[in-house]
């Protein structure tokens, strides 16, 4: 799934605290119950199932809607409303065995009908292209109250996975009316208010089926500025700040005795995208010169204070089959050269258009100045984010270059259709994609591993860094995810320590 | 009376035509509210059935006639986003925009009119000098910069006030004033200090008329000859440049929202015109273009209040 209104940066941790001194003042302006989150963007509506953007998930997912499965920070699958699951020897059918004790914040019983019409909702109501991974589903029906059986026209492992996201979240059949403004769902919060244009509040779900959550309330701010998310969390008018824009702004906060800084993994992989139908990119040679002539190591330290980290393939630490370093190009500005005298590329001009985005700008004057040393004529466009750059870019693929953090995660498939803005076609790639889909859950790593190496020695693109998961919290706040795995930011486990 | 049928005449076609120009503008901007609805998820098919959805793939001018027909009856229409009506939406914003603005004036006068009659007063001492430099120094800051350091000074440093966001009067009255003090402030002391210099200058070319040295004769001592005498008569440029600020206070208050994380007018402006939500933009200019118009026609007539000359004619 694609790239993002703003990289999805949501948790990680690590806690790697920083130095000391500075300005004090304003912290523990807090009650023990109470936390309020600063964060970027802000959500259109609360309706994941017709409007875009991961503000929404990241709000609602695994806070106020639960799946039937969900993803733990390990990136494993685990039993969300369904106590436990059976996959079926073909792969073909998966039963699921709902817990009999749960209640969604309208009253009613979370019960086998609502999962299946939850399921088919999907199919139905959901404009949004990653609905498709429900296409797959040839019938989802009742078994008994506690028992869903779904039956797949194919083995899919990726659809279980789907279902940990926001496509598989269980609505109750009387609670979706008004899902734009009262979302309801069986998480352990709900939606108390929406302030659009500043804050989002939620409350404890006092009916809630599981642990009980520590916070009675998290109030979500929004911030258009990023200085002001800065101040606003100096002040201590939040208590957490959920996204670092700049890791240098880090040394704002390197007061041991207030804040914790919170340095993760995420899902979201910036991608030197280049358009391969078109030249020079039409020739593997030049895409793997430009691999070949990036330090990015240099430009990670220069545009990221060296936070992040270097991959080599649209994968995160996250994907069971993650393979680290081996799919990187080493920095080899002669092979470079090399490869692309082999091209007869050399001086070639390149319309590189990118987000008017603070990230892709700062990157994309690296890439220019690196590319320039092997001979490579880059000319930058920074156009407006979303409406132009998505206008332009992605619908109509009109570009040489570009940069943009691809944030969903488990998004290997945008390198499987020709029609995606990469204009990547390797039926090899698909087919192996396809084959890791419908192999054994121990199968499909080793083919995942294979196609992503291929997308890698093909250069389908090159890999810049993966986004750190950078927050910066209050010092006695625990149980913040680290790394950002699947869309919900989760407060469920979130408490503040010895108060 | 013909004089107010004029006046609204102006308006009407004001607003006519800066409506038409904006829907216009946005129209040819590439991108559409659909693509950008359906982000990153978008496939062309998609694309088209949201935009017939939302009626963006009609005729530029059946759009804006359908528009325009609506807004006569005081529809302002649908966000194609957030599918909320824009009209209720508008009033909202409006009201904190208009908290913001008419206490950033306020700020600026009780700053201006001591600070001008003084630096008139003062006129060619040290102590005049030393105001009129201080004005330059507040015209010389943005209203951003200003924000800035305000912020850091009272809400990082002292953490007296809080750095952003904003309650509704109705909700806490002492929390609302506690989170427009910073603002307020730094809309008012820009506009103050350019306030000042007029309300001096203007104070300076009274007391050379011959009015002022007759009641100066007749014994008025001088600082009472200067608000009695000078005020009234230096209070048509004050007021034109005060009009004149006002508008300019209303646009430039989108900045301090940003700023301080306040959600007005401008605030909705921009999300309006990033997700190429052309009804909600166009309802929002409609509303601006009328205030400021509201604002010079007021100005207008405060003149006739103000001169008795003028009302003759």
């Amino acid at each position: 799934m694609p790239p993002r209104r703003i990289p999805a940066l949501t948790l990680s941790a690590a806690l790697v605290t920083v130095t000391l001194a500075g300005c004090g003042s304003g912290a523990d302006r807090h009650s023990t119950d109470a936390l309020t989150v600063g964060l970027v963007a802000e959500p259109a509506t609360l309706d994941f199932s017709t409007t875009d953007g991961a503000a929404i998930p990241q709000a609602l997912l695994g806070n106020v809607y639960e799946g039937l499965v969900r993803i733990d920070q390990q990136g494993r699958i685990q039993p969300g409303l369904a106590k436990s699951y059976d996959r079926s020897a073909d792969g073909r059918t998966y039963t699921f065995h709902l817990r009999n004790n749960v209640k969604f914040t309208n009253g009613k019983a979370f019960t086998a009908d609502d999962a299946v019409f939850s399921i088919n909702r999907v199919r139905t109501v959901w404009k949004l292209k990653i609905a498709q991974q429900m296409d797959d589903v040839r019938s989802a029906t009742k078994v008994d109250a506690d028992t869903v059986k779904v039956t797949l026209k194919r083995p899919s492992n990726n659809w279980l996975y789907s279902m940990t996201t926001r496509i598989g979240a269980m609505y109750s059949r009387d609670g979706v009316s008004d899902l734009k403004e009262h979302p309801v769902g069986t998480g352990p919060f709900e939606v108390e208010s929406w302030q659009r244009g500043d804050s989002l509040v939620l409350k404890r779900n006092t009916g809630y089926w599981g642990a009980r959550p520590a916070l009675d309330t998290v109030t979500l701010k929004y911030f258009k500025d990023s200085g002001a998310l800065n101040n606003a969390m100096l002040a201590g008018d939040i208590n957490v700040l959920g996204a670092v824009q700049a890791p240098e702004t880090l040394s704002l906060f390197k007061d041991k005795s207030r804040f914790q800084v919170i340095d993760g993994s995420s899902t979201s992989e910036v991608v030197l995208s280049m358009n391969n139908s078109r030249k020079p990119f039409q020739d593997k040679r030049v895409r793997q010169a430009v691999r070949y002539a990036i330090d990015h190591e240099a430009l990670l330290k220069t545009t990221r204070a060296g936070r992040g980290t270097l991959i080599g393939s649209q994968e995160s630490p996250s994907d069971p089959w993650y393979a680290g370093a081996s799919n990187r190009y080493p920095y080899d500005p002669a092979k470079a050269k090399r490869l692309l005298k082999e091209a007869g590329a050399e001086g070639t001009s390149i319309r590189m258009r990118i987000p008017n985005l603070p990230y892709a700008v700062s990157a994309a004057q690296v890439v220019q100045d690196q590319l320039a040393q092997v001979g490579l004529k880059v000319r930058i466009e920074p156009l407006e984010f979303p409406a132009r750059w998505l206008s332009e870019v992605f619908d109509k693929a009109d570009y040489d270059m570009s940069i943009i953090a691809h944030a969903e995660p488990r998004d290997q498939w945008i390198f499987a259709d020709p029609h995606y803005y990469f204009r990547y076609d390797n039926p090899a790639y698909a087919r192996l994609l396809q084959k890791a889909d419908a192999g054994s859950p121990q199968e499909a790593s080793a083919d995942y591993r294979r196609a992503l190496k291929l997308l890698s020695q093909d250069a389908a693109a090159d890999w810049l860094y993966l986004v750190p998961n950078l927050m910066v919290a209050d010092k006695s706040l625990r149980g913040l995810p680290v790394n950002q795995v699947g869309e919900g930011l989760e407060f469920a486990g979130v408490r503040w320590s010895g108060k | 009376m013909s004089h107010v049928v004029r006046r609204t005449a102006t308006l009407l076609v004001s607003v006519v035509v800066a409506s038409f120009v904006v829907f216009a503008f946005l129209a040819v901007l590439p991108g559409n509210a659909a693509e950008v609805a359906l982000g990153t998820n978008a496939t062309p098919a998609a694309v088209a059935r949201l935009s017939r959805e939302f009626g963006t793939d009609r005729p530029l001018l059946v759009q804006y006639a359908d528009w325009a027909q609506g807004l006569l009856h005081g529809d302002f229409g649908t966000s194609y986003v957030t599918h909320e009506a824009i009209g209720p939406r508008i009033a909202n914003r409006f009201a904190v925009t208009v908290w913001l603005v008419a206490g950033g004036m306020l700020v600026a006068l009780l700053l201006a009119l001591p600070a001008g009659v003084l630096a008139a007063a003062w006129h060619r001492t040290g102590r005049g000098a030393l105001l009129s430099g201080l004005s330059q120094v507040g015209i010389a800051v943005p209203a951003f910069l200003a924000g800035i350091l305000l912020v850091y000074a009272f809400a990082v440093r002292v953490g007296a006030l809080p750095a952003g966001g904003y309650t509704p009067l109705a909700e806490d009255p002492q929390d609302w004033a506690r989170h427009l003090v910073l603002p307020w402030l730094s809309l008012g002391l820009v506009q103050g200090a350019v306030l000042t210099r007029y309300v001096r200058s203007a104070l300076l070319s009274v007391q050379r008329q011959d009015f002022m040295r007759t009641a100066r004769a007749k014994g008025v001592r001088r600082w009472a000859a200067l608000c009695r005498h000078g005020l009234p008569n230096a209070a048509i440029p004050v007021v034109t440049v005060l009009g004149l600020q006002l508008s300019n206070l209303l646009v430039g208050a989108i900045v301090v929202e940003r700023v301080f994380v306040i959600p007005g007018l401008g605030d909705l402006l921009l999300r309006g015109v990033q997700d190429r939500d052309l009804l909600l933009v166009q309802g929002v200019v409609v509303v601006l273009v009328v205030a400021v118009l509201v604002v010079n026609l007021v100005t207008d007539l405060l003149y006739r209040v103000l001169d008795p000359r003028l009302r003759s004619r």
